[in-house]
């Protein structure tokens, strides 16, 4: 089972979540850390030594012997990243996209694709946890083929938990695609339930089942339970506002190691998310809550 | 003109709160939204949207109905994986396509269109503190880093037009394609720490992006007494990387109150608002001298 954590709005909890239900779940697991921008989970977790791997994207080379000039690839190239000149192509490498088109489509066949690096992805393990950390070099721009390399290699059998990053675009979409269920972090303030409605907006039209976490439940008003209510989204924890939380969290504490009292809250949020997985569509209309706070 | 960019690295530090509270203070800005894909800011400032303009950003493959014959020849290359085979008929996800056109090259049948991708809607609106730039990406969408640079020089016309002088940006968390269109070619970074482990560390990430683009940046630590070891290691790393401290807000659940009732910090009081109004203060020399230098001249970067 693949269980990606999201949200809309940044610094709703994510991380807390992630990182809590990996340590709660028992049994080996695979927690994927696809906020390729910032990740953190690597520091809530004290893992053993890490193996780290160059994440790259194939970008063009011209062979300068080959190119005629013709400028077929600077039209096809969508992405700017070419500029035909009387004599020869020109490559702009951090504007590639690395789709391959003017490769394919070179009738000299003078392009050739070599690697441009855009970040890393490190293994490491802690207990029961193997965490995969991809993390994109600062100065490039391209998140989404980081975070799919880190997909690549975590995805498989057994459960899978994915740290997504904040907001609803594309390394959002590389990180929830695929997954079985997805699990919304969010906060009951007005930000909170904003982004909350475009991210719920993101995961209808990817399809998958999805219920919410509210955190920091009790710092705001109603209107997040309010509106999951009238739109039949399960809420399947409530973390509540307390300051002891957020200074173990500052300290870089996992939630369930601060506080034991929530693994079994935890372990009752991941047999949820299984049921709901497994059920699809079918999930039941309505707040469905377990444990709740201890 | 001085262009300045309130981020933070993590989400959820206070961005959006600290940057409608300077909006205030300023009192002759214009307020740009750059965190397009989840934006917030409206929801503080209650924006009259003035002029709604549609955002194309780049194309989508859509299959011709009754003119593919299943050849699958555009299956394969697409990198993106976005085109299967489903009933002898080639199916593009557009949620997946990249837009690349790689597809609609190959396809000897002329069976793939390469349509304008609608990606979202930017808004030029007025708000009680003065004009505001939004946007909202469509969810899902691409190209933000786009949208991004179109909010970016509207925003910043219309500070030379009403002769403001002034723009105040909020950008949108990370250190990726969005903020680097956020931060490329603006006056001063303003990052909004708070002092956690996570916050140390994104902020870190964020500081060496503006030392990558030259941006000279400054700090502020939010939620301060959360943590204060970690707000003097933040202020020691400030130092370090030759940002200078501009102050410290403490955690003030006024902040949240004050966003319960759709108002700004400043305008509804606290021990927060008041650490904002004298960050204002610290900041205002540089505002100041900022918009001395009329015209601006350093432009901000295309989009990667």
């Amino acid at each position: 089972m693949i269980v990606a954590v999201a949200s809309g709005k940044g610094g709703t909890g994510k991380t807390t979540v992630a990182t809590s239900l990996a340590l709660a779940a028992g049994r080996e697991v695979r927690l994927l850390d696809c906020d390729v921008e910032e990740p953190n989970c690597h520091l809530f977790l004290e893992t053993g030594p890490a193996t780290v791997e160059t994440v790259g994207l194939p970008v063009p080379v011209v062979d300068p012997e080959l190119c005629n000039a013709c400028g077929i690839c600077g039209d096809v190239c969508q992405f700017n990243a070419i500029a035909v000149l009387p004599e020869g192509a020109m490559v702009f490498p951090t504007l590639c996209h690395g789709c391959g088109a003017c490769t394919w489509l070179c009738p000299e066949g003078a392009i050739r694709e070599e690697t441009r690096p855009l970040g890393e992805v490190s293994t490491a393990r802690v207990g029961s946890v193997e965490l995969l950390t991809g993390r994109l070099t600062v100065g490039e721009a391209l998140a989404p083929p980081v975070v799919r390399e880190v997909r690549r290699r975590g995805d498989g059998a057994g459960l899978v938990i994915v740290d997504a990053p904040p907001g609803t675009s594309c390394p959002v979409m590389a990180s929830l695609r695929g997954a079985d269920v997805v699990l919304l972090v969010t906060e009951p303030t007005p930000f909170g339930l904003h982004d909350l409605t475009l991210a719920v907006e993101v995961v209808r039209r990817l399809g998958i089942p999805f219920g919410v976490v509210v955190n920091r439940a009790g710092c705001g008003d109603d209107r997040v339970q309010d509106y999951c209510r009238d739109e039949g989204i399960p809420i399947l924890l409530e973390i509540p506002q307390d300051r002891r939380i957020a200074e173990a969290y500052a300290r870089g504490r996992p939630l369930v190691e601060a506080f034991p009292e929530w693994r079994g809250p935890f372990a009752g949020l991941l047999e949820a998310l299984a049921r709901l997985a497994r059920n699809g569509d079918q999930a039941p209309a309505g707040n469905v809550r377990v444990g709740g706070a201890p | 003109m001085i262009e300045l960019v309130v981020a933070s690295g993590k989400g959820g530090t206070g961005k959006t709160s600290v940057l409608a509270s300077l909006a205030v203070l300023a009192e002759r800005a214009v307020v740009a939204d750059c965190d397009v894909d989840a934006a917030d800011l409206h929801l503080l400032l209650e924006p009259v949207v003035g002029r709604r303009t549609p955002f194309y950003a780049g194309h989508e493959a859509v299959v011709i109905p009754g003119a593919c014959t299943g050849c699958a020849v555009c299956v394969e290359p697409c990198r993106a994986g976005a085109i299967t085979l489903a009933d002898g008929r080639a199916v593009v996800d557009p949620l997946l396509c990249e837009g690349c056109g790689l597809c609609v090259h190959l396809c000897e049948e002329k069976a793939v269109a390469f349509e304008p991708r609608l990606n979202g809607e930017w808004y030029v609106s007025d708000t009680r503190v003065g004009p505001m730039v939004h946007a909202r990406l469509e969810p899902g969408g691409e190209s933000s880093g786009k949208l991004v640079t179109l909010v970016r020089s509207e925003a910043r016309r219309l500070a030379a037009e009403r002769g403001l002088g002034m723009v105040l940006v909020d950008g949108p968390p990370g250190v990726g394609c969005p903020v680097i269109a956020t931060m490329g070619g603006a006056s001063r970074l303003l990052a909004v720490a708070e002092p956690t482990t996570s916050g140390v560390h994104d902020l870190e990430r964020l500081l060496e992006l503006a030392a990558h683009f030259e941006v000279p940046a400054v700090v502020v630590v939010n939620k301060w007494d959360l943590y204060p070891d970690l707000t003097r290691a933040i202020e020691e790393l400030a130092e370090r990387r030759g940002a200078a401290v501009l102050g410290r807000i403490p955690y003030d659940l006024a902040v949240t109150t004050a966003q319960l009732a759709g108002r700004t910090a400043v305008e509804m009081g606290g021990a927060g608002a008041e650490a904002m109004v004298r960050i204002f203060e610290r900041l205002r020399p540089m505002l100041d001298a900022g918009r001395r230098q009329l015209p601006q001249t350093r432009g901000a970067s295309a989009p990667p």
